[in-house]
């Protein structure tokens, strides 16, 4: 079912136990929604000796959206901003393919099962929010992305 | 009396039905209350008309401009027949969303009785479309009007039970829709409407729901604005209508200033026509409007009362489906009192999004989130609804795929 490659297992798993899901207490909070959907999300972080760090959202939205939010903030938590914005710079290239561009893995790590939303134009918003709203997150707090 | 329509010769109008959705699957088009699909003689009329009488309307001293002219006066007049009012009192404007901007607008512009200014008070309801909630939130900002509206119960009705506090002397205008068109409700106008007309105020209509699904007698409802949007009511898109009462539209400054629309100018100043074309600047929607005219003609001949009797029963029997499926909950009116042709439901533990990319898989096209009317949506305490909405176009067999589809989506999520 072409439904399968939209929802893999990994996605669901994150969607039903999200990571670094919480109240975010950082003094600089980034809000964003997407307003065609109502889908939400908060979240703050900070950037210590050049490292993500304290990454925190909380969220409502889809399960694309929520997952999306999830895989991101584990992925680059701990990374070296540097790291990170290779990945946001891979993941945006991954879901702007329209399915021709399955990722780099060892880049995206669990990110990569999201590929299959880029064949969904619908979706791929909600795919991108956790991840607009980490930029927008890093570079109020100084990171150059 | 239950009138039963043709659906299938219905259908055979409609090209679009013959469109693979994903995986091979039929279409069953289930967001006629986003935007209706077309009948091959709205194409055609709309052909017809670029065909042989293209030309700008009301300048040309030529043949081809008298054809465009008459083509296009002619819709008006069609239109005017459909709603039962006088041709003067349509104006056509892109759409729905327009007419309210256009209103909202003149009102701030115009002097005497409408004149909106600091301290004035306009009324909504929590019922609105983002369309009729926003020109006249702003209008309010801008002025420095005070805005207030009527609260929604869980059924999906209007609290009457403090409207003279609602509805005051200070109202101006109040502006409320025929039906919901996120929960399908429709509201219990006549009270508003007599308490808006006894303190001077004025009355406008989103009829965008309701125009294009049932004989809606304007006279009877007493109300003095009234819009609908043609691409909902099987006419092309940016064509709408806004109907005024004649002596209200002469009291109103122009919304657009362009060409067709005065009386004369000069490098200083300039005096506008009489309405319908001093709200018409530029040259109009000419094709859009012919295809509207031939949109209602079909409407009528199969009948608004056959039509709307036929939604009613789809609905009476997508209801049913819906509650007896466990997990899945109808938002809004459960019954078919106080309602028309618009289901909106949730299914437990699943957003949306989710539910409809799911019922896609079976060629079902249904609206998902929050419909255009976002404070609604809060105020039921959630992040968007599942819509279905029907027509002419649908049957019995489209309302079986409807809920095995959203079986579907539950068990799809349950069982992983």
């Amino acid at each position: 079912m072409e439904l399968d490659s939209l929802y893999q297992e990994v996605i669901l798993d994150h969607y039903k136990k999200p990571h670094h899901k919480g109240l975010p207490t950082g003094e600089i909070q980034v809000h964003h929604v997407n307003p065609n959907c109502g889908d939400e999300i908060t979240l703050s972080l900070a950037i210590r000796d050049g490292k993500v760090e304290d990454l925190v959202w909380d969220g409502a939205g889809c399960s694309i959206s929520q997952a999306s939010a999830s895989i991101m903030s584990e992925l680059v938590s701990g990374k070296t901003v540097a790291e990170a914005q290779v990945a946001l710079k891979e993941f945006t290239e991954m879901m702007q393919s329209k399915g021709n561009f399955l990722g780099n893995e060892e880049i995206l790590e669990d990110a990569v099962a999201l590929a299959g939303v880029s064949k969904f134009p619908a979706r791929v918003k909600c795919a991108l929010l956790g991840w607009m709203a980490f930029k927008d997150a890093a570079i109020q707090n100084g990171a150059e992305l | 009396m239950k009138s039963t329509l043709d659906v299938a010769a219905i259908k055979s109008d409609f090209p679009i039905f013959k469109e693979p959705m994903r995986g091979g699957k039929r279409l069953v088009f289930l967001d006629s209350g986003a935007t209706s699909q077309k009948p091959i003689q709205v194409m055609d009329a709309e052909r017809h008309f670029y065909s042989t009488q293209n030309a700008a309307v009301h300048r040309g001293s030529y043949y081809l401009a008298e054809q465009a002219s008459e083509a296009y006066e002619g819709a008006r007049a069609s239109v005017a027949k459909f709603l039962q009012v006088k041709s003067e009192e349509i104006i056509f404007t892109k759409s729905a969303t327009e007419s309210l901007n256009l209103l909202a607008v003149s009102f701030e512009r115009s002097n005497g009785r409408l004149r909106i200014k600091a301290g004035d008070e306009i009324v909504v309801s929590e019922l609105e479309h983002h369309a009729n909630l926003l020109p006249w939130q702003q209008l309010a900002k801008r002025t420095g009007a005070v805005l207030k509206w009527f609260e929604m119960l869980p059924d999906g009705s209007l609290d009457l039970s403090r409207i003279d506090e609602v509805i005051t002397s200070k109202c101006k205008v109040v502006a409320i829709t025929h039906q919901s068109n996120v929960l399908g409700s429709v509201p219990n106008l006549e009270p508003i409407i007599s308490a808006a007309h006894a303190v001077g105020a004025v009355f406008v209509l989103d009829s965008c729901q309701s125009v294009p699904h049932q004989p809606v007698d304007i006279k009877e409802l007493d109300v003095d604005f009234l819009t609908f949007s043609g691409h909902k009511a099987l006419g092309p898109t940016g064509i709408g209508v806004l109907w005024g009462r004649a002596g209200l539209l002469d009291l109103m400054e122009p919304f657009l200033y362009g060409g067709s629309m005065i009386e004369t100018v000069t490098m200083t100043d300039a005096t506008w026509a009489p309405s319908p074309k001093r709200f018409e600047a530029g040259v109009p929607n000419m094709a859009q409007a012919v295809g509207l005219a031939a949109a209602l003609d079909y409407l009528s001949t199969v009948g608004l009362t056959n039509i709307h009797s036929w939604e009613m029963q789809l609905t009476e029997y997508a209801l049913k489906g819906l509650q007896s499926i466990d997990g899945v909950a109808v938002v809004g009116p459960q019954g078919l009192a106080n309602r028309g042709g618009v289901i909106s439901f949730t299914v437990d533990g699943l957003h949306p999004h989710d539910v409809g990319q799911v019922m896609d898989q079976y060629g079902v096209a249904v609206r998902t989130g929050h419909h255009c009317a976002w404070p609604l949506i809060r105020k039921l305490g959630l992040t968007g609804t599942t819509r279905a909405s029907f027509y002419l176009y649908n049957d019995f067999s489209d309302v079986d795929v409807l809920l095995e589809s959203v079986q579907g989506a539950r068990d799809y999520f349950r069982k992983r």
